[in-house]
């Protein structure tokens, strides 16, 4: 019990003290390895209270394919140096103090949710799904995925799809002055475009491209 | 203190996601910032989602955990195609400059 205790406040000091990294990190690129190293942290924290099956998933997803995607649109973008520096801004206005005081407000409302969840005990009647104990993690989710949450499963297919031809239908770029190869171009040509027959005079040639 | 409830976990998340708002709103020079912060926010959510999953003993929230991922998948990819085609365009991704709205 003490170990889980220990191992839990270990990961969750990691998450925390990265995702105020993130946010006041001087350089993108540091910013985008604490969010890598948050993000394992919380799938440690995910493995830890049984949830194994997402835990591996944000490791992929995340790790995987999101973060790197934010490394690869920082440096691609050039904009590693530009620095993040937003607690000695030269034009600071008033933003600063009101978005700490509005923040601080949500956290304590949050506070105040979570300590007062303890007086509505009925919610936990309310089991929608049981966890089978037989059952690893992952196969209970499967068998939940596929059968009761088929349609969200196939909708949320659809909302990768969608994403993935936005963004290559936003970042296309159809440049000039390059040379393509046009098939229908090439197929439709016949006889009559690609050969002409001439008479050619005695002693006088032929022009061609006249 | 040494035994681990849903309360430790909720409150962990209620940090993340503090955090999170606080980078979105004081942050003024980069925008992937935001978009990160508001990785950290979705990634508070699914915290809370696992954690009430666990502790109530019921499978549903982690079903919706994975749609949150899918979904926070797709905004990554769209959000930082938009940024792409801003830079593309205007040659800055500084929150202060980026003032075409007039807002």
């Amino acid at each position: 019990m003490i170990a889980h205790a220990i191992i839990f406040y270990i990961f969750s000091l990691i998450a925390i003290v990265s995702a105020i990294m993130v946010t006041v990190s001087k350089n993108t690129v540091n910013s985008v390895f604490f969010l890598i190293l948050d993000f394992i942290s919380i799938s440690c924290l995910f493995i830890m209270i049984g949830a194994e099956f997402l835990g591996m998933i944000m490791l992929i997803v995340y790790v995987g394919a999101v973060a790197v995607l934010f490394l690869f649109v920082v440096m691609m973008l050039n904009v590693a140096q530009q620095k993040n520096e937003w607690f000695n801004s030269s034009g600071r206005s008033s933003h600063i103090p009101v978005g700490l005081l509005v923040s601080i407000i949500i956290f304590f409302e949050l506070i105040i949710v979570i300590g007062g969840w303890k007086y509505k005990p009925d919610l936990l009647d309310s089991i929608a799904i049981e966890i089978n104990t037989d059952l690893t993690n992952t196969q209970s989710l499967g068998g939940v995925i596929y059968t009761d949450y088929i349609h969200l499963f196939q909708l949320s297919g659809m909302v990768l799809l969608v994403a993935m031809i936005g963004a290559i239908v936003l970042t296309f770029r159809q440049r000039s002055g390059v040379k393509r190869q046009s098939y229908f171009k090439q197929i439709s040509r016949d006889r009559k475009d690609g050969i002409e027959l001439v008479d050619v005079e005695n002693n006088k040639g032929v022009k061609i491209d006249a | 203190m040494l035994s681990i409830g849903l309360g430790h976990y909720l409150t962990l998340a209620a940090i993340i996601f503090t955090i999170g708002i606080v980078g979105i709103f004081l942050n003024r020079k980069n925008i992937i910032v935001i978009l990160m912060s508001i990785e950290l926010i979705l990634l508070a959510v699914n915290i809370n989602l696992v954690s009430f999953s666990i502790f109530i003993n019921d499978l549903s929230g982690q079903v919706f955990t994975l749609f949150i991922l899918t979904v926070a998948a797709a905004e990554a990819a769209i959000g930082l195609a938009i940024i792409v085609v801003y830079y593309r365009n205007s040659g800055t991704i500084r929150v202060e400059e980026i003032d075409r709205l007039k807002g």
